[in-house]
């Protein structure tokens, strides 16, 4: 094919384009003649389709996603906020963290061990990105129904990659999520998310600023995988059927990340870089458009000096390509030999293929022929902005009309029985099967990890600062009511972090959504987005940045509406965590929060195939006096333990437990069928010595929160209202699940 | 008292393990692959990770490294060596250890505590430990299955050179339980599991793989 310059572009407007293919609609193409006053070349069109994509333009969800800007909470926290490739919160003594979750789904599905290691790599960048060190990873994963044949095909595939991937690159994975429901049968959910710590005058930014200043290319050679990734794989809904897209799922080397993340430190911490932007979805196409962008525009790229594992590729094939671990730096002329030197040391590929120039223009060169001439917003920002019509689904008014009829169990026989079968269930069974396939104590800072309510890690060990995380979502509660469902994931997240201790500071997202052209599912999305906003307006929680991913169906079937959201805390001093159980015998075990009937949405509703009611209210005002006494509590040394309830309720919080160190409980409850099974937010179970009662009686005083003793730890078992459940048993249950699914 | 900590490409463990060595009252100093230069340390340990990204095999890159070459003739001599995990891999691909170190029989990676009794305390990197030692470290690898044909295993154990076994079940495949082992002058250890993830109760399991650190010091300074 001859090379399509723009010269040939001019003189022959009317030739046909394949921009349909591409991913493009005919008014956006007709937008691109418009804005360059003829038609794209080849290459042009090759970044505007890959960049205006779902994935890359937010052109359906940019409208809604406003709302993180305009009801943003006053915090002073916020270093950099969204916009940037991950937002950076100061954690105090001069520390900034930077934390982000990103959904990797669809790539996922067709290549499950690549599509997962892939996701891994690019938060990662992401996180570099910022100049900060990587310093742990996370995962939320989920799955068709556990037994099916292709949940047995993907699942094992993505924990490999996840592990693959991450081990590799020596990053602990310091915790997430795995849970099933049939709705993802064909569109497992892979968001990974990575935190990064630097220094707050180490802040990097994506902008290519100071004429003359050189674009340097570095990391892997440019490779043939991945080449439409972004437009064809994450922006089209697989259909039931289908031709293979193997060969556009990205394949990842963690060896050069891990070379390239070393190398990239010692380049940021020698200051050799004005701006850096690392290459993820669209390439290169991505990086020197957002550079330019970031900077007044003008910059020059001679696209043949990009090094290649291919060389028969295209210009049009190496601005797509998503050839993995590569970053692009904007290095002023007297720092590049430096920059060269320190590339040289860890075998990183580097070339200098263009630079910075006072125009406002991105213009690239192949073979000296001009093949790209384009104002570079117009690419990488000034996207089509879709408000795309919303309507609530028919099946809202259907089911949340409807009154959730479960069996509850008041017996001795009925409890034992509802307890080691929520024991079991594979969405709360014990998921050793497989964090055990990922290093968690690599770096020698993890402090807490999978099965505790959230990671934490230490990032000064002279003071003992240190971080949490946790992510949450709840996809059941989400399908009933996305609004509710959002601000309920942000209470649980924000929940998980304060147990150990630590403050709340900031949020990550990653929206998980069907189809954004169907208007049920775009009102999900819009409720969610509402929801959201306003709970982190009200818990006064800055919106650092995310993701959104569309198009999570299969045929006409959407996913349930799966709005993944991670807190970020700080903790002072990391040695003073409260733990999640105890360990000893003795202690009294409080429930803090109130328990109602709430069943709806709950595991052991979706156990029972019942998808009906009406979510809880989410109080968010409670809600925040509970995280306050939490912290006071902490502060002040009165809990022994502290464990978050949500899923499976009492019933599953108290498994984790009293397995969590092998100690036992002895429990009495009132209304206990309920009290066990209840999903009813804001809730914690304390374990405190008999000496701090008075303390925190006055705690729930202070903070107006419902305060009920509801046993004492110690034994052999886990005994509730004189039921008694061996600990081996329950030990048996929780922790078989796994093993039999997937050997 | 100098400890040398060398960082291949892909190395994981390096700072943990120079973490690991400044704890026991060492100097840990950062020697690089690619330097023929031991820099005057009196041992050196060859930290757990992916060196050249397991490519060929775990370790049969790394063996090629310039500073390699020292070490062997170091270790020739009577120096002190510690591999883990990788680094116990780059050993045996550099001959200074025998057997191999295979797929993990359940061909997952393994992240787990594990129990290992110390059967020989007599090693430079053992003598703090009591014969017959129970510890907990974690165990981190996806190819930590110690093979070797029957002979070397025979001589392996008559000359009690397995310095640490696994207690209870079988985590990897490896003959005879074997987590460790020795060469026949005591000077050069390797092990799979990770001594410098258990320095503390922080962030580790335990602080019992401190040992091995405590017990280089101390042999040294006789």
């Amino acid at each position: 094919m001859a090379l399509d310059t723009v010269a040939l572009a001019k003189a022959s407007p009317e030739s046909e384009q394949p921009f349909a293919e591409l991913g493009l609609k005919p008014d956006e193409y007709a937008r691109i003649k418009e804005i360059l006053g003829r038609r794209p070349t080849s290459s042009e069109l090759a970044m505007y389709s890959v960049m205006w994509s779902e994935h890359c333009s937010y052109k359906s969800s940019k409208v809604h996603l406003k709302q993180f800007g305009d009801k943003a909470p006053q915090s002073d926290a916020l270093l950099v906020g969204i916009g940037e490739n991950a937002g950076v919160v100061d954690v105090g003594q001069g520390y900034a963290v930077t934390f982000k979750i990103e959904s990797h789904n669809h790539p996922s599905f067709v290549e499950p061990y690549q599509g997962a290691a892939t996701g891994v790599g690019g938060i990662v960048r992401d996180i570099l990105t910022m100049g900060a060190r990587p310093v742990a990873i996370m995962d939320s994963l989920r799955f068709g129904p556990p037994d099916a044949p292709d949940t047995r095909r993907v699942l094992p595939g993505i924990v490999a990659g996840v592990g693959g991937y991450g081990n590799c690159l020596g990053l602990p994975n310091i915790g997430g999520e795995v849970s099933f429901d049939s709705s993802y049968a064909g569109n497992p959910l892979v968001n990974a998310l990575c935190v990064g710590v630097m220094k707050h005058a180490d802040i990097k930014l994506a902008k290519a600023a100071g004429a003359g200043n050189l674009v340097v290319l570095f990391g892997a050679k440019t490779g043939g995988d991945g080449i439409g990734g972004v437009s064809v794989l994450a922006s089209e809904t697989f259909g039931t059927s289908g031709a293979t897209k193997r060969p556009s799922v990205q394949v990842g080397d963690p060896f050069v990340e891990k070379t390239l993340i070393e190398c990239s430190l010692e380049i940021f911490a020698e200051d050799l870089v004005v701006g850096i932007q690392d290459l993820g979805g669209a390439g290169l196409s991505c990086a020197t458009s957002e550079l330019a962008s970031g900077g007044s525009g003008g910059m020059k790229v001679a696209l043949d000096r990009v090094p290649l594992r291919d060389l028969s590729l295209s210009p049009e094939e190496i601005l797509m390509s998503e050839s993995q671990e590569r970053m692009c730096a904007i290095v002023e002329p007297e720092k590049l030999p430096r920059f060269l030197e320190i590339c040289a040391k860890w075998d990183v590929t580097v070339t200098a293929i263009g630079e910075v120039t006072d125009g406002e223009r991105l213009e690239i060169t192949w073979n000296g022929e001009l093949i790209v001439d384009v104002p570079p917003r117009t690419v990488a920002h000034d996207g089509p902005v879709y408000n795309r019509p919303i309507a609530q689904p028919a099946y809202i008014g259907e089911i949340n009309s409807k009154r959730v009829d479960l069996p509850i169990p008041s017996n001795g026989e009925q409890i034992k029985a509802a307890v080691l079968k929520l024991a079991a269930a594979p969405n709360l069974a014990d998921k050793s099967w497989v964090t055990s396939q990922y290093d968690k104590y690599v770096q020698g800072n993890t402090i807490q990890s999978h099965p505790d309510d959230s990671g934490m890690v230490r990032i000064d060990e002279k003071t003992h600062l240190g971080v949490a995380i946790s992510t949450d979502a709840n996809a059941n509660w989400s399908y009933l009511n996305p609004y509710q469902g959002a601000k309920l994931a942000l209470a649980e997240a924000a929940r998980n972090i304060a147990t150990a201790g630590a403050r709340p500071l900031a949020v990550t997202n990653c929206l998980n959504f069907g189809s954004p052209e169907d208007p049920g599912v775009m009102w999900q999305f819009a409720e969610t987005v509402r929801g959201l906003a306003d709970g982190c307006l009200e818990m006064g929680l800055p919106v650092t940045g995310g993701n959104v991913s569309f198009y999570n169906q299969t045929g006409s079937v959407a996913i349930l509406p799966t709005p993944v959201i991670g807190v970020l805390g700080v903790i002072q001093d990391v040695r003073t965590r409260t733990p999640m159980s105890f360990k000893t015998s003795g202690l009294d075990l409080y429930l803090l929060g109130d328990t109602y009937e709430d069943l709806a949405g709950s595991e052991w509703a979706f156990l029972h195939g019942v998808r009906v009611g009406q979510t809880p209210k989410a109080d968010l005002a409670r809600e925040m006096r509970l995280i306050e006494l939490l912290l006071d509590g902490h502060k002040n040394a009165i809990f022994s333990a502290a464990h978050d309830l949500s899923q499976g309720g009492l019933s599953a919080g108290l498994t984790e437990m009293v397995l969590r160190y092998g100690v036992g409980a002895v429990i009495t409850l009132e209304n206990v069928g309920v009290a066990l099974l209840s999903e009813s937010p804001g809730r914690v179970i304390t374990a405190i010595d008999p000496s701090m009662s008075q303390a925190v009686e006055a705690l729930a005083v202070k903070y107006a929160i419902t305060l009920t003793k509801i046993g004492s730890s110690g034994g052999e078992s886990l005994i509730i209202n004189g039921c008694d459940i061996s600990l081996d048993e329950l030990r048996t249950a929780h922790t078989s699940t796994f093993p039999a699914l997937f050997g | 008292m100098r400890v040398g900590v060398i960082t291949f490409p892909g190395t994981l463990d390096d700072r943990d393990a120079a973490r690991a060595v400044n704890l026991s009252g060492a100097q840990a100093v950062s020697l690089w692959h690619a330097e023929a230069d031991l820099k005057a340390v009196d041992a050196v340990i060859l930290p757990g990770g992916f060196s050249y990204g397991d490519y060929l095999r775990c370790g049969a890159i790394s063996r090629f490294a310039p500073v390699m070459e020292l070490v062997i003739e170091a270790a020739g001599k009577g120096m002190p060596v510690l591999g883990i995990c990788n680094g116990f891999q780059v050993l045996c691909e550099s001959h200074l250890l025998p057997g191999a170190l295979t797929r993990n029989s359940d061909l997952h990676f393994l992240c787990r505590d594990v129990e290992i009794e110390i059967t020989n305390n007599e090693t430079v990197w053992t003598t703090s430990f009591t014969q017959g030692e129970k510890i907990t470290i974690p165990l981190k690898n996806g190819e930590g299955s110690f093979q070797c044909d029957d002979e070397t295993l025979a001589q392996l154990e008559d000359q009690g050179r397995v310095i640490a076994r696994y207690v209870g079940n079988n985590p990897n495949g490896s003959r005879n339980l074997i987590a460790g082992i020795t060469n026949e002058r005591g000077n050069v250890v390797g092990l799979m599991p990770h001594p410098e993830h258990a320095i503390n109760e922080l962030t580790g399991p335990s602080a019992q793989g401190l040992g091995f650190f405590t017990s280089i010091l101390q042999a040294m300074v006789k």
